[in-house]
Formats: structure tokens, sequence, C-alpha cells
């Protein structure tokens, strides 16, 4: 009889892995600049040794101080994205929710572009900095709009999301319309994803939250399987439901948030890489949650470095890449699947 | 055993429930009659926690409900609810097996003693043959029954059934009820069911609980609540009552105008 083991995520998350690692030395052989295949792959596995001496001193900077860093802080938006989509879809019931469903985006939007109007974009955190600001601030306003009687409601809670979302976007076209030609040009592009400053700072800003979120969700994952079929349902199979609720929200929002500080908004990532993991591997979230980390990682990688090098000189903003391709690819898993999986 | 202690619940300024006491004991099977209304749910919500009555005390085996934990209440206590929200397409055996949840940890996979034990359940309701197929796609009758299954991989002491034949032609809701009353007998669990259908309840029950507006109107065998007064005075309308020829049970026939009066 076919039922979720333990044998089964490690298998299923050990291929997946192994994949990941494929599109990470993948992404770090190509680029604008060239550097022989071979010898970034000796530069990279030098470096985890602590050695140098491979290559040219600029070829070790451009594997190590450029690619490297920027496949890792993809994948970890990727797989944080990918999580938090796949959390926001259960606590909400709704398969329509992603990450940015409510609003968190929309205030680390503000917090980045009062930064980049007050000229504090060019500081090495100022943007990341001011973004976490709004997005912690909108988590808050969201919560306290969308609990009654002191219980999460989902229906109150997307509702309460997806106004504030609307009211901040107001916010943004605002501040837009009144900037310069030069600070345009860096908003738009955060506003659409960009990993072209990404550097290890960035990724020890974000890998505690993603490590940490991921951790506690995945602490969880049993319980979110039941709370699917209904809270009443949950309840009634001994699950603290208001406690799940408060950890899903909160873990899934600071996920959100720590990635979108980082490098801007992503779309698409968070909505179809949970679709595609529960067409191919069911909805159980033990499973599914590992498995969403994974593939979002290797998506975002891959679309990344898609971007940086299908026009290359020239960078396209990555989230043009995740919605070309991954659009596409979805429909095709909905349209092959016999028995389609979704929420 | 349950035992209610005076318990009054509202929501927001409506009483709902005004100074139950009863007690059910061990390997009973009590039937919750009244109508629309009368908070025979909100009882039965009552009895599992989902709502906490704002007086009065609730104990089950002497333990007060309040202080138990959820996973604790769900060893003892299964639900069989009017319509299971079914977003989710998971598999008969998966619901089944959703059953274990009480015993396991956090980060716990069922074993293969909560895999056996929710075979022996679906064996036990004929469900095992269709326990690959996706939930939504049997029939109402078969589903019950899968959520019968999953009640029993719970290895309660109790089963709360809320209106469990509402949504059932005849021929289903005998199986089902028929089936009730065997794990009722054979098992020794103890069955409270909520029903509209008194006739139902009459025949299955070995004492029922009649609310009105709340409170017990009567309780006690169903020769003593089923009768023409009673039903009167709860319901507001003519019926009349007789007894089922084949098994004793007071019957219930619903006239129309001209055959009231």
């Amino acid at each position: 009889m076919k039922i979720m083991t333990l044998k089964k995520v490690v298998l299923i998350s050990s291929l997946l892995g192994a994949l990941l690692i494929l599109v990470i030395l993948i992404s770090i052989l190509v680029g604008s600049a060239h550097v022989d295949p071979l010898r970034s792959i000796h530069i990279l596995f030098q470096s985890l040794f602590g050695l140098t001496g491979a290559g040219t001193e600029t070829e070790e900077a451009i594997v190590l101080s450029i690619r490297f860093p920027r496949a890792l802080l993809a994948g970890l938006v990727g797989a944080g994205l990918s999580v938090s989509g796949a959390i926001f879809q259960a606590l909400l019931r709704n398969p329509l929710a992603d990450p940015y469903i409510l609003g968190v985006s929309s205030g680390a939007a503000v917090g980045a572009i009062i930064a980049i109007l007050m000229g504090l974009g060019t500081l090495s955190l100022g943007t990341p900095l001011a973004s976490s600001i709004g997005a912690l601030l909108t988590i808050l306003t969201v919560f306290y709009f969308g609990k009654q009687d002191g219980k999460i409601h989902p229906n109150t809670l997307l509702l309460a999301g997806v106004i504030t979302s609307s009211f901040l976007s107001a916010l943004i076209m605002f501040f837009i319309s009144v900037s310069q030609r030069e600070e345009l040009h860096t908003i738009i592009f955060w506003l659409m994803g960009d990993f072209s400053l990404s550097n290890y700072r960035a990724i020890r800003v974000v890998l505690p939250y993603v490590l940490l979120g991921f951790f506690s969700l995945y602490l969880h994952a049993r319980q979110l399987n039941l709370i699917l079929s209904g809270e009443e349902n949950a309840l009634q199979l001994g699950v603290d439901v208001e406690r799940l609720k408060l950890i899903s929200y909160f873990s899934a929002s600071l996920i959100t948030a720590a990635s979108v500080s980082v490098c801007g908004l992503i779309g698409f990532v968070g909505l179809i890489v949970p679709h595609s993991v529960r067409l191919l591997f069911g909805p159980d979230h033990r499973l599914l949650l590992p498995a969403s980390a994974l593939v979002g990682a290797a998506f975002l990688i891959a679309s990344d470095t898609l971007a940086r090098t299908l026009l290359a000189p020239v960078e396209l903003p990555v989230g043009v890449i995740t919605a070309a391709f991954g659009g596409p690819f979805f429909i095709y898993l909905l349209r092959t699947r016999k028995v389609v999986r979704t929420i | 055993m349950i035992e209610v202690k005076s318990v009054s619940f509202r929501y927001h300024d409506d009483w709902v429930l005004r100074d139950l006491s009863f007690r059910v004991d061990k390997g009973e099977f009590i039937g919750v009659i009244g109508p629309n209304g009368s908070g025979k749910t909100t009882l039965l919500k009552s009895l599992y926690r989902l709502l906490s009555p704002q007086s009065g005390e609730i104990l089950l085996d002497g333990i007060l409900l309040k202080e138990m934990t959820r996973t604790g209440i769900a060893r003892k206590i299964a639900v069989v609810a009017q319509e299971t929200q079914l977003l989710f397409p998971f598999r008969v055996m998966e619901v089944v097996l959703t059953g274990r949840s009480p015993y396991l940890g956090h980060l716990m996979f069922e074993s293969e003693r909560d895999l056996d034990i929710a075979k022996k359940a679906m064996a036990w309701t004929d469900v095992l043959p269709f326990s690959e197929r996706p939930i939504d796609e049997l029939s109402g009758g078969e589903r019950k029954r899968v959520f019968i299954a999953r009640a029993l991989a719970q290895e309660p002491d109790v089963i709360l059934l809320d209106e469990p034949a509402a949504s059932l032609d005849i021929h289903h809701q005998i199986d089902f009820l028929d089936l009730i009353l065997t794990l009722n007998r054979e098992r020794r669990l103890t069955i409270v069911m909520a029903s509209h259908d008194m006739n139902l309840a009459s025949e299955f029950c070995d004492r029922l609980i009649l609310l009105k507006e709340g409170r017990i109107h009567k309780i006690g065998p169903p020769r003593e609540v089923i009768t023409r007064e009673n039903i009167e005075n709860v319901y507001g309308c003519k019926v009349w009552v007789d007894s089922n020829p084949l098994s004793g049970m007071p019957r219930i026939t619903l006239l129309k105008k001209e055959a009231r009066s």
C-alpha cells in the first residue's frame, strides 16, 4: 500500500538535491565573461577546501565573488518563496495564494522605494533594511486586521491582506510618478527582481530566516495536511489549530520578507513551484515542503542564469524568465497529469 | 463516561445551551433530538471542545475536558461530521491513516502498526477494496464509511455523530446505522448521535435527549421521550405517535392538515 514514508522523502529529496547541485554547477560555468568551464569547477572545489591558485585572480573573482554567491542567493530565495507559497495555499485554503498575496511584498516595495528615493540605495544594506521594515510593518498590520476574537480567520486574513496590498500599491504608484529618471530605473529593476548585486552578506541575511522558517514549518508538516480538509477536521484529530495558523503565518511571512528584501519582487515562483510539486508527488506536506524548496531553488537559479546570459551582456529581469518559462511548463504539467492533485 | 454539569453556552448574546446536565455511560448509544436551532450541534461541538461553554463543566472519564490536551481528547473521542470538506483529493488510505494522527509525534511517519490498525478499520467498514481511490470519487455512502473507518483508527472510546444519515438514501442510512450499532454492541463504543430523524433515533438509541431552545425537555428511553405530548410541546406541531409493530418502539407519523384535526 502506498503511504508516505521517511524513506520516500529522503530518496526524492536526494534526487532533487543532486539536480540542484547540477544546476548550481552549470550556472557558474556560463556567463558574459568567458572562463574555461573545467577551470571554473576547479576554482570552486579548491575554494571549498580554502585553497586558491587554480585560475587567474580575475577568473577566481568571477567564479567565487560573482557567480557562486549569486547562485546561492537565487537558490535560497527560490527555496524560500516556494515553501512560503505552499504554506499560504494551505493556510488560506486557496490555490491562487502566493507569498505576495497578503501584501508582504508591497510593504517591502514601499520600504525599498523610500530608501532609493532618499538616496540610501547605494549603501550596502540600505535598501534591504528599509524593505524589511516595510515588510514587517505590513505583516503586523495584516495580522492585526485579519483576526477576530483573537483567532485567525483565513478569509478575513485574505481580505485584510489584499486590501492592505492595494493601498500600498497606490503608494508605490505615487512614488514612481514623482521619482527622477535614474531612480526610476533602480526602482523598476527592484520591482522586477534583481540578483545582480548578490554577495555573501545578503546570503547571511536571508539564510537564517529561510532555515528557521523551514524547520518550524516542517515540524508541523503532518498537521498542515490535516488543516487542508478544514479547521474543524484538524481539531477533531488533535491539532492545536490556532497555534498552527499562527506559526504558519509568521514563518511564511518572515521567509518572504527576508527573500524580497535582498532581491526585490520575483513573481510566479511561489505560485507554480508548489503546484508543480503537488502534481508530481502529491499533496503531503512531509514531502511537499522539502521538494518545493529544492525544486524552487533549482528553478530560480536556472531562471537567473538564463536572465543574465540570454541577451548578454544585457541582463533581463529574472521575473521575465520565471513567468515566460514557468507558465508554459505549468500548463504542460496540468494537462498531462491524469490525476490533477491540486488544492 | 461523559458527564455534563450545568453547561451553558452562548454565541455573542444568544444563549444556545442553557444549564444542561446529563451523563452518558460507557457503551451507551445516545440520541440527541430536537428542532432546528435547539442546540444539538452546539452540544456535540462542546463535547469535544470545538466550543468551550461559558459556564458549567464537562468531564471525560472523570477528567475536566478543558484541562485535557487536544491530542488527549482526540484519543478518546472521534467525530464523524455531517459533511467533511473535501478540498483535497487525498486517497482513502491516506484519509483513514490521519486517524492515527493523535498518536504521532511532530515529525513522525505512520508505522507498520498504524498501517495495520488503519487496514483493520477499513476492513470493518468494508472500504478496503477502494483504499487507493481518491476520496472525491466515492459515493456519499462509501464516503461516510471511510470517515467511520478513520474514526475507528483513532481507537476512541466515544464516537460523536452529527446528522450521520442526513444525506444518504434509505438503504445506505440503514447500512450505516447497522454498522454504528454493531460497533456499539461488539466494541462497547459509546455513541452520541445528533439526528433529525426521530424514527431512526427511536429504533437505534438506548436513550434520547430531547432539546428545546437549549434546554433538556426530556431525557430517557425512547418510549418515555417520544410521546405525542412531548413532540407537540417541543416542535409545536401535531403528529401521530404509535408503536412500530415489529420493534415495539415509538413511531412518529406526520399528518396533513385535514388529518390533524
